[in-house]
C-alpha cells in the first residue's frame, strides 16, 4: 500500500519500531481505542432494542449495534493476540474496569431521546467512515481486513444517521427542537475524536494507525452540509471534554458497564 | 418553531402513520424482483433504508425496489370471477398441461 499512501500518513519506521516492546504496547492500546468506541456505542444502541420509535427503526438500530459489536469483537481479539497475555475478546470486553476503557466520551453518553441517539451516531459515523477509509491501508493484514469490512458497514451507518438528522431537524417543531438540543449538548464531545497523543503517533508511524487531525476538515464539511439541510445550527466551540482515550470517563460509562458486564461476571466462563 | 401546540395536541392517526411502501427484493443477477413485504416510511430514501434493514440484511439480496403502496393498482376481490375464472376450463391453455422435456432448466 505504500505507493498509494494517502496524505497525512506517516510512512516508514516499520523496520525499527514494529518489533520493540514499546511499539507493540502502543499498538495494543491503539487497538483498544478502535475497539472500545465500537463496543460502547454498540452496547448503547442495543439498549434501544424493543424500544425503537417504530418497528423498522428498532430493527435498524439493532442492526447497527450488531455491526459495531461485531467490529469490536474482531478488534479486541486482535488486541488480545497482539498483547500476547492470553486475553480473549471476551476477557477484554467483560473483565476490564471503567478506567481501562479507551473509548471517546461521546459514545458513552446516554441514549437520551431518539434525537440524541441519532445526533451522537451522526457525529461518530461521519468520523468513523473517514478513519476506516484510511485504515484500509494498514500494514497489519488483519487490521486492514477488519477495516475493509467495517468501512462498508460504516458507510451505511452514516447514510442512515445523516438521513435521520435531516428528517428530525427539518421535520416538526418538536423534532427540530429536540435535534437542536441534542446537538447543543453533544457537540462539545466531538472534539475528542480529533485529539492525538503518543499512542496514536506510534500507531501511525508503524503504518497501523490513522492521523485524525487532517480528517477534521472533511468531517466538518459533512457536518456543515447535513446540518444546513437539517436547518440545525452548529454550536460555537467552547468547553471540550476529553480524557476517554486514557481512561477518564463520565459517570455514565460505569453504569453502562455494570449492566453490560454483569452476566459475564456473575457466571465466569459461561457459554451457550 | 412557532407552533407551540404540537406537543399539547393529541396526535391523530393521519399525522402519526407514515405511508406504506411495498418492498421487492432480487436474490441474484437476472432473477425476478419478488415481493418481500412492506415498510412504513416518509420518503423514498427512508423507505429504501427501512427495506434494507428489514428485508435485505440477511440473505443474498442484490437489488431492492420500493414502491409507494398508493401507486399500486390492485384488482378488487369482486373482480376475481370475471378476471380469473375464464381460463380454467381449457386445460391445454396452461403451461402445466405440457410436460417439460428432461434436461431443460430455468423454466
Amino acid at each position: 500500500m505504500s505507493a498509494a499512501t494517502p496524505e497525512g500518513w506517516v510512512a516508514g519506521a516499520r523496520s525499527t519500531t514494529a518489533t520493540s516492546g514499546v511499539a507493540e504496547n502502543a499498538f495494543f492500546e491503539y487497538l483498544l481505542r478502535l475497539a472500545d468506541d465500537r463496543l460502547v456505542l454498540g452496547h448503547r444502541l442495543s439498549e434501544w432494542c424493543g424500544h425503537g420509535p417504530i418497528l423498522e427503526e428498532d430493527i435498524a438500530l439493532a442492526n447497527i449495534a450488531l455491526d459495531l459489536i461485531g467490529q469490536a469483537s474482531m478488534l479486541l481479539k486482535l488486541a488480545g493476540e497482539v498483547e500476547g497475555k492470553g486475553r480473549t475478546e471476551d476477557t477484554l470486553a467483560y473483565f476490564r474496569d471503567t478506567v481501562e476503557f479507551r473509548n471517546v466520551q461521546l459514545v458513552e453518553m446516554p441514549n437520551g431521546d431518539f434525537a440524541a441517539t441519532i445526533v451522537r451516531q451522526f457525529l461518530f459515523d461521519a468520523w468513523d467512515v473517514l478513519v476506516l477509509e484510511k485504515l484500509l491501508g494498514a500494514k497489519h493484514e488483519s487490521l486492514a481486513g477488519i477495516a475493509a469490512k467495517a468501512h462498508k458497514e460504516a458507510k451505511y451507518h452514516l447514510r442512515h444517521s445523516a438521513e435521520w438528522v435531516r428528517m428530525l431537524g427539518d421535520g416538526t417543531a418538536e423534532s427540530h427542537a429536540r435535534a437542536q438540543r441534542a446537538l447543543d449538548e453533544l457537540w462539545p464531545y466531538s472534539t475528542e475524536l480529533f485529539l492525538t497523543d503518543d499512542t496514536d503517533r506510534a500507531a501511525v508511524a508503524a503504518g497501523n494507525g490513522v492521523d485524525v487531525e487532517p480528517l477534521r476538515g472533511p468531517w466538518r464539511q459533512t457536518m456543515d452540509r447535513v446540518f444546513a439541510e437539517a436547518t440545525l445550527t452548529v454550536p460555537k466551540d467552547g468547553f471540550t471534554p476529553r480524557g476517554g482515550r486514557t481512561g477518564r470517563h463520565t459517570e455514565h460509562l460505569g453504569r453502562m458497564l455494570a449492566d453490560m458486564q454483569s452476566l459475564a461476571r456473575a457466571h465466569p466462563g459461561a457459554s451457550w | 418553531m412557532s407552533d407551540q401546540t404540537t406537543t399539547a395536541t393529541p396526535p391523530n392517526a393521519a399525522e402519526t402513520q407514515w405511508d406504506l411502501w411495498e418492498v421487492f427484493t432480487q436474490e441474484g443477477e437476472g432473477a425476478p424482483h419478488e415481493h418481500a413485504g412492506s415498510v412504513h416510511a416518509t420518503t423514498a430514501e427512508h423507505a429504501m433504508q427501512n427495506a434494507r434493514d428489514v428485508y435485505a440484511r440477511r440473505g443474498k439480496v442484490v437489488s431492492l425496489w420500493v414502491v409507494p403502496m398508493a401507486s399500486i393498482v390492485a384488482s378488487a376481490p369482486s373482480d376475481a370471477g370475471p378476471l380469473f375464472d375464464p381460463g380454467n376450463d381449457k386445460a391445454y391453455r396452461h403451461p402445466q398441461f405440457y410436460k417439460t422435456p428432461r434436461g431443460v432448466r430455468g423454466l
